[in-house]
């Protein structure tokens, strides 16, 4: 498997970034405040108006390194791309996939099934490491229910049906993500899944940890030639990545939550970082926003096995597999996408 | 037969990647994946020298010509030939600007050392091949130099080579109108290869997707 490089993500607002030979560098009025060599980056992320000269766009596009502008608050701005990777054969197979349902349905019963896989995991990982904390029966029962679930979605071929499995497996898994919160309860609590705007910190927590797990996804589908916009459960809608919405569907759980409730169960953050607006948007401060991308980065270095290459890799190379296996898939080498199953 | 249509022309390079990976070619010329690793790296260094179209040279009784486009309409290939060396030959051919009779012999240059097997030597008499069908002429001889000995080796063209190199090309004109990425069977020239990452070989003798689920969903 590739190597995983580093994101550099610039949270300093009011940056400008160039390209001095084969560095970047970050200026922020007339002072240099940092300068990395472009060969051991995997992607650039900028938050807040940071501008960057054309030459560096230039570079980035060249290597694949995959630009992103996001606003302070981490939402999705636009990103630099250069020609498209791979070629048009394998993207008008994948639009052939979505133009026709129950082929859709056929890739997307396996994302879903990730997804209530890794939810069912989730649940049954902590009944065994926090036994005497948590409601065990409750979460057995959630967990026995989403087994079911799991059934159902595995001779789907109808995208309705399907989504309406989906639905249901994931009210059983919200119902009880607040007992997966062992520390700070008083200041995070899950009650519910809000987004625009998120109004309580674990919400904020969590919309904040979907958009980078989205960039790093849809970076993952267009190196392999995929077209992010174009989807399976989700259907077309302008300026929507579908696809990358997709493949999400399997990680949120594993890759996004769980790093929530590690952030708050290690108490990396705490409640000070959260501020409220005036109509109940919760946002976060720059400094627990750096918080949060620190440990980010840490996690996508962490090793695991693939389940289905049985291959070790590092989590940040878990979107860059399964994009892999669904081109792949698409191409026809696989007879079904395998979705990541984790445990 | 009739030639080939300008637009379906294949990479001349590519026999090299077909001849060491049919999959390996796939994925470079069918589904244009491309990584650089260490070798294809040392490949772009080593062409450097090469790679000068503007660098023409006079020595002797030869003419130097570097990174010179070459196509055949029979084979339906195209590429470029690292160095051309045309040689003052009474059984040569005419050459439009220069005086005298020449004969081209071709210069393919590779990083390494001469290898075991002869892949390399196929590019280079694909590349003859062109020569001849574009300057009218009948050729034996062409040359590959390897960067790591600093020596070129003679490479002697029989009629048995051509039938050969015309057979790959056929095949590969094949899958590429197929748009078809073959299954190759991994081996240790798989750790050789840059597409590894992109080819996951050990994929392909992988139990199938739905068992692998179905063992999940069982556990």
């Amino acid at each position: 498997m590739k190597k995983l490089l580093n994101t550099l993500f610039v949270t300093t607002p009011d940056t400008y970034l160039s390209l001095d030979g084969e560095n970047i560098v970050i200026r922020q009025e007339e002072n240099i405040l940092g300068r990395y060599p472009l060969h051991n980056l995997e992607a650039v992320c900028t938050f807040g108006y940071a501008g960057v000269s054309p030459a560096l766009m230039g570079s980035c596009a060249e290597r694949s390194i995959g630009l992103t502008f996001m606003t302070r608050t981490g939402r999705f701005l636009a990103r630099v791309t250069g020609e498209s990777r791979g070629n048009v054969v394998l993207r008008k197979e994948q639009y052939r996939i979505s133009d026709d349902e129950r082929r859709s349905a056929l890739v997307a019963r396996n994302f879903i099934l990730g997804k209530i896989y890794n939810a069912k995991w989730i649940l049954e990982r902590a009944t065994r490491d926090y036994a005497l904390r948590l409601d065990i029966p409750r979460i057995k029962k959630v967990s026995a229910a989403l087994s079911e679930s799991m059934n159902l979605v595995h001779s789907v071929e109808d995208l309705d049906i399907l989504r309406g499995v989906e639905g249901s497996a994931a009210v059983q898994y919200n119902s009880v993500f607040d007992e997966l919160i062992l520390q700070q309860k008083d200041d995070f609590f899950f009650r519910g899944r809000n987004k625009r705007p998120p109004l309580d910190n674990v919400n904020a927590l969590l919309s904040f940890a979907y958009t980078l797990l989205s960039n790093d996804v849809r970076s993952a589908l267009e190196s392999v030639g995929l077209d992010a916009y174009v989807g399976f459960l989700h259907r077309d809608r302008p300026g929507r990545a579908s696809l990358a919405l997709d493949m999400m569907e399997e990680l949120r759980g594993v890759y996004a939550d769980r790093f929530v409730l590690s952030l708050i169960n290690k108490k990396l953050i705490n409640p000070k970082g959260f501020y409220r607006k005036e109509n109940g948007a919760v946002l976060m401060d720059d400094d627990t926003r750096k918080q949060v991308i620190k440990g980010w980065q840490e996690r996508k270095q962490e090793k695991i096995i693939h389940p289905y290459l049985n291959e070790k890799i590092s989590w940040g190379l878990v979107p860059y597999s399964q994009a892999l296996l669904l081109a792949r898939y698409i191409r026809g080498d696989l007879d079904e996408y395998p979705p990541f199953l984790w445990k | 037969m009739p030639d080939y249509n300008e637009d379906d022309y294949l990479l001349l390079s590519g026999i090299q990647h077909f001849n060491f990976c049919r999959r390996q070619w796939a994925l470079i010329h069918v589904e244009q994946q491309w990584e650089e690793n260490v070798r294809t790296l040392e490949g772009t260094y080593v062409h450097r020298i090469a790679d000068q179209p503007h660098l023409r040279e006079k020595r002797g009784n030869k003419l130097i010509v570097r990174a010179l486009p070459v196509h055949s309409g029979t084979l339906g290939i195209t590429g470029i030939c690292d160095v051309v060396e045309f040689v003052r030959d009474p059984a040569g051919i005419p050459l439009s600007g220069e005086e005298g009779l020449y004969l081209p012999y071709p210069v393919e240059y590779k990083r390494g050392k001469p290898k075991k097997n002869d892949s390399d030597r196929s590019q280079l008499i694909a590349q003859l091949m062109c020569l001849e069908e574009m300057l009218a002429c009948d050729l034996s001889l062409g040359y590959l130099y390897y960067n790591e000995t600093k020596h070129r080796v003679e490479v002697p063209v029989t009629l048995s080579d051509r039938e050969q190199v015309k057979a790959v090309l056929q095949e590969m004109h094949h899958y590429f109108a197929k748009k078809h990425t073959p299954k190759a069977k991994a081996g240790p020239h798989c750790q050789s290869c840059s597409l590894h990452n992109v080819c996951l070989p050990e994929m392909l003798k992988k139990r199938s997707v739905a068992s692998y689920i179905e063992s999940r969903l069982s556990e």
